[in-house]
């Protein structure tokens, strides 16, 4: 991995900026989304965009793409001003935007969606070889076509592929500005190597690129300057090669480092085995023996397809164990839907809180309450026993109510909305995949805090990650998966590079017993 | 207050201008005991419709039991007692078969009730040999069609208001203040996470389609008894309450929906077709408006979705 690249690697930065927003507001009812912000960028340069989640980044770039007009402000293209009434006109004036989740038709081809919309016609008729022909060209300029041909369909490709689909999609607008919602957020990491390639190809290309992320390494890795938003405004500006990724994260929460992890387990706080599991294995995950136990936090370290997410989806009875044993609290017990697990006490979160954890449109109370209800008789009454106050003060929840829908909460908010369901029950063997997964800075540190108190009064922990920080931060054991297999078992505050010669299979580990 | 009540509130006092009977006791009790069939199946369709699905089986289930109880009683009041038992488990029957094929053979609500639909409208004008027989009892048609008298106040009551303010009451509670009720919008608002959470998905749907059904059941026993024996008697019944539901602010697909709600859009529809009525709106004009209100009301509640 490159450190930050000498200034002779990164883009240009002199010359006017081809895009300028200049005094940019925008209110929504009862919040100013963004107050007074200024933002270019140029031609040839890579210029990220940071913050915490809440801290506007999305909405000025949905006031770029023309999804919302600004309330206040100008926007300058090239120096004139523009303004757009439907983001189809962004795109025409070569304004592209990728967002997180990506605008793609799964099961039409590659080249249908590259220029969906704007099919080249022939006698009135889809000129097919044309389209193709012109796809081809497009893959080939971003060296991509060994991977992806014309002809595939989108939802045989993998995310990462995809990704680059929509890439050559924005291209062949003839872009002058690609903004990059979060691209890595679902690759790998030899992925996020190649995508870096490519933007960094872009930028020489002379493409004005805007990178919002996360995650700082790449932020490092790719960007010439770096904005920091905070709660709306813009907190500065600075080159990337005159700031360290402590800066940056005391620019966004004025906070440093090092408070954000948690104490590891003292040896007297670990208690009797929980879960065990022994000569685990279906389809996809094979000899899997494994040990949790109480008070303690096993991370589970893979890339992925190593297994990682489906290890806990086997444990949960998502996609259960057909072979082997699995022993809860010292009994044989046998999971094959969630429903058994949840009986047994078993609690599973995930980073899809939405799709896999809450009931959007439903008050908080509802959704703490959920897996109670589900362990009762059906005409129960379904108040009563647990106290929803006590179990969202003990997250640490900060709503307006019991009583509000959690669609409004925040994603640190909904997760522990997502771990007092759990509590609620005394699940004492937690399934975590992804926690804290585009969850913004400061709400990770306040989950990492909370799982680790869990762990404390008793409950064991199996946490999977695809954030090897996270994984190193907080685990006390450390499985590392690959091909479906644990390869690997190593101790707390391993290192990455330790972790990473286990996750590619390139060295034998240690085996668990 | 929810939007409905008003509709419903000014519908009423439009009423009354042109018809000062309506704002009477009497009034006010004829209108609730025409109105009561469809606010039960209204308030039967709203558990199905929290949880993501449709129950357009009602309609025909209606017609069965209509027709079907005239055949089983042929005339001897004797036989009504286990002729209302035999109808209400064919309901559940009915009710379990459309709730097991959904959860279990994953056919979509939509398409599992709609089949329910034509197969049980054919079976009740085969079971008759396709035109109306026999004529039902009175004993049977009391609940849709008498009083009880020397009500303090109120003077008379027609049975079938008791009937549904009954059904309303337990319905709001199964709804409302039941685990079940809780995990069945849990569940329209999202089936995975519900399931993830240790709801029993099947079970808890199964249930939805059975009180649907069973409000079919009530509801028929009603109609039967107010307009007596005929083969399209419970024709559009799903359609009427499934836009209850809705005007009412339940959201098609599921997560939302209230018990008063619906059963105020159900009495809302009633009212609104004794005022077009009375303006002298022709019948088929009237039935036609339905559809319009439905594609409005979800309009209505998209639109509100959207801007919020």
């Amino acid at each position: 991995m490159k450190a930050n690249g000498s200034s002779a690697e990164r883009g240009r930065r002199d010359g006017p900026p081809i895009l300028e927003m200049q005094g940019i507001t925008k209110r929504f009812p009862g919040v100013v989304a963004l107050d007074g912000v200024s933002f270019d960028v140029r031609p040839g340069e890579v210029h990220a965009l940071v913050g915490e989640n809440g801290a506007g980044k999305s909405t000025l770039m949905k006031i770029l793409g023309g999804v919302y007009a600004p309330d206040e402000g100008t926007l300058l293209l090239d120096g004139r001003p523009i303004s757009f009434s439907h983001p189809w006109e962004a795109q025409q004036q070569g304004i592209s935007i990728i967002y997180q989740e990506f605008n793609l038709l799964p099961y039409r081809t590659v080249a249908e969606n590259i220029f969906l919309g704007r099919e080249p016609i022939r006698r009135g008729l889809v000129d097919y070889a044309r389209l193709r022909r012109d796809s081809a060209q497009l893959l080939a300029r971003l060296g991509v076509d060994q991977w992806i041909e014309p002809d595939m369909l989108v939802k045989d490709l993998p995310v990462a592929r995809q990704q680059l689909v929509e890439i050559a999609k924005a291209l062949s607008f003839s872009s002058k500005v690609l903004v990059m919602d979060e691209p890595t957020a679902a690759l790998t990491d030899r992925e996020v190597e190649l995508l870096m390639g490519l933007v960094r190809q872009l930028r020489d290309e002379g493409l004005a690129i805007v990178y919002i992320s996360h995650r700082f390494k790449e932020v490092f890795e790719v960007a010439d300057r770096i904005t920091v938003l905070k709660d709306g405004r813009k907190v500065g500006t600075v080159d990337a090669a005159d700031v360290t990724p402590d800066d940056l994260i005391r620019m966004m929460i004025g906070r440093p480092l090092d408070a954000y992890y948690p104490e590891y387990a003292r040896p007297e706080d670990i208690g009797p085995p929980l879960l065990e599991i022994k000569g685990g294995g279906n389809d996809v995950l094979d000899d899997i023996n494994l040990t949790v136990r109480a008070g303690e936090i096993v991370g589970v370290a893979g890339l992925q397809g190593s297994g990682r997410t489906e290890l806990l989806r086997a444990i949960f009875g998502i996609q259960p164990f057909t072979r082997g044993t699995v022993r809860l609290r010292g009994q044989e017990v046998r999971i094959r839907s969630p429903l058994d697990a949840v009986r047994l006490r078993i609690g599973f979160l995930t980073e899809n809180r939405k799709e896999e954890g809450l009931a959007l449109l439903q008050p908080v109370r509802d959704n703490i309450l959920l897996v109670h209800r589900a362990l009762r008789p059906l005409l129960a009454k379904a108040n009563g026993a647990p106290s929803v106050a006590e179990l969202a003060g003990q997250v640490d929840l900060r709503a307006a109510g019991l009583d509000q829908e959690v669609q409004y909460l925040s994603g640190g908010n909904q997760q522990k909305v997502v771990l007092a369901k759990w509590l609620a029950v005394d699940a004492d063997v937690l399934l975590f995949s992804d926690p804290t997964r585009g969850i913004d800075v400061n709400a990770k540190a306040s989950i990492h805090r909370l799982i680790r108190s869990l762990a404390q009064s008793g409950k064991a922990i199996l946490m999977a990650s695809s954030e090897l920080p996270e994984i190193i931060g907080m685990s006390d054991r450390i499985v590392v998966m690959w091909d479906g297999r644990i390869h690997g078992e190593l101790p707390a505050g391993a290192t990455e590079a330790e972790i990473m010669a286990l996750a590619t299979g390139q060295r034998e580990g240690r085996r668990s017993t | 207050m929810p939007p409905i009540f008003v509709v419903l509130l000014v519908i009423c006092v439009w009423i009354s201008f042109l018809n000062p009977r309506f704002a009477t006791v009497p009034g006010i009790m004829s209108f609730l005991m025409r109105a009561a069939p469809a606010a039960i199946l209204a308030a039967g369709q709203l558990f199905v419709i929290v949880s993501g699905g449709f129950d357009l089986s009602v309609g025909s289930l209606i017609t069965l039991v209509v027709l079907g109880s005239s055949m089983l009683i042929g005339g001897d009041p004797a036989n009504t007692p286990w002729v209302i038992a035999v109808m209400f488990l064919i309901g559940i029957a009915v009710g379990v078969f459309n709730g097991a094929v959904t959860s279990w053979l994953k056919v979509p609500s939509f398409i599992t009730t709609l089949g329910m639909l034509v197969t049980l409208k054919g079976f009740a004008l085969l079971w008759t040999g396709g035109a109306p027989r026999g004529a039902l009892p009175n004993n049977f048609r009391v609940f849709g069609r008498n009083r009880l008298s020397g009500v303090p106040l109120l003077d008379e009551v027609p049975y079938a208001v008791i009937i549904l303010l009954v059904v309303a009451v337990v319905a709001t509670y199964l709804l409302h203040r039941t685990g079940w009720g809780k995990q069945l919008i849990a569940l329209g608002d999202n089936p995975r996470a519900a399931r993830l959470s240790g709801v029993p998905t099947a079970k808890v749907r199964i249930l939805a389609f059975v009180a649907s059904a069973t409000s079919a059941v009530i509801a028929g026993i009603l109609l039967g008894g107010f307009s007596g024996v005929s083969t399209n008697v419970g024709d559009g019944q799903e359609l009427g309450a499934i836009s209850a539901a809705v005007l009412g602010g339940a959201k098609l697909l599921g997560g939302r929906g209230t018990m008063p709600g619906a059963i105020a859009g159900a009495l809302t529809l009633q009212a609104l077709f004794t005022l077009l009525n009375l303006l002298g709106w022709p019948k088929p004009l009237r039935d036609g408006l339905q559809g319009v209100i439905i594609i409005g009301a979800v309009a209505y509640t998209a639109w509100r979705e959207r801007r919020s």
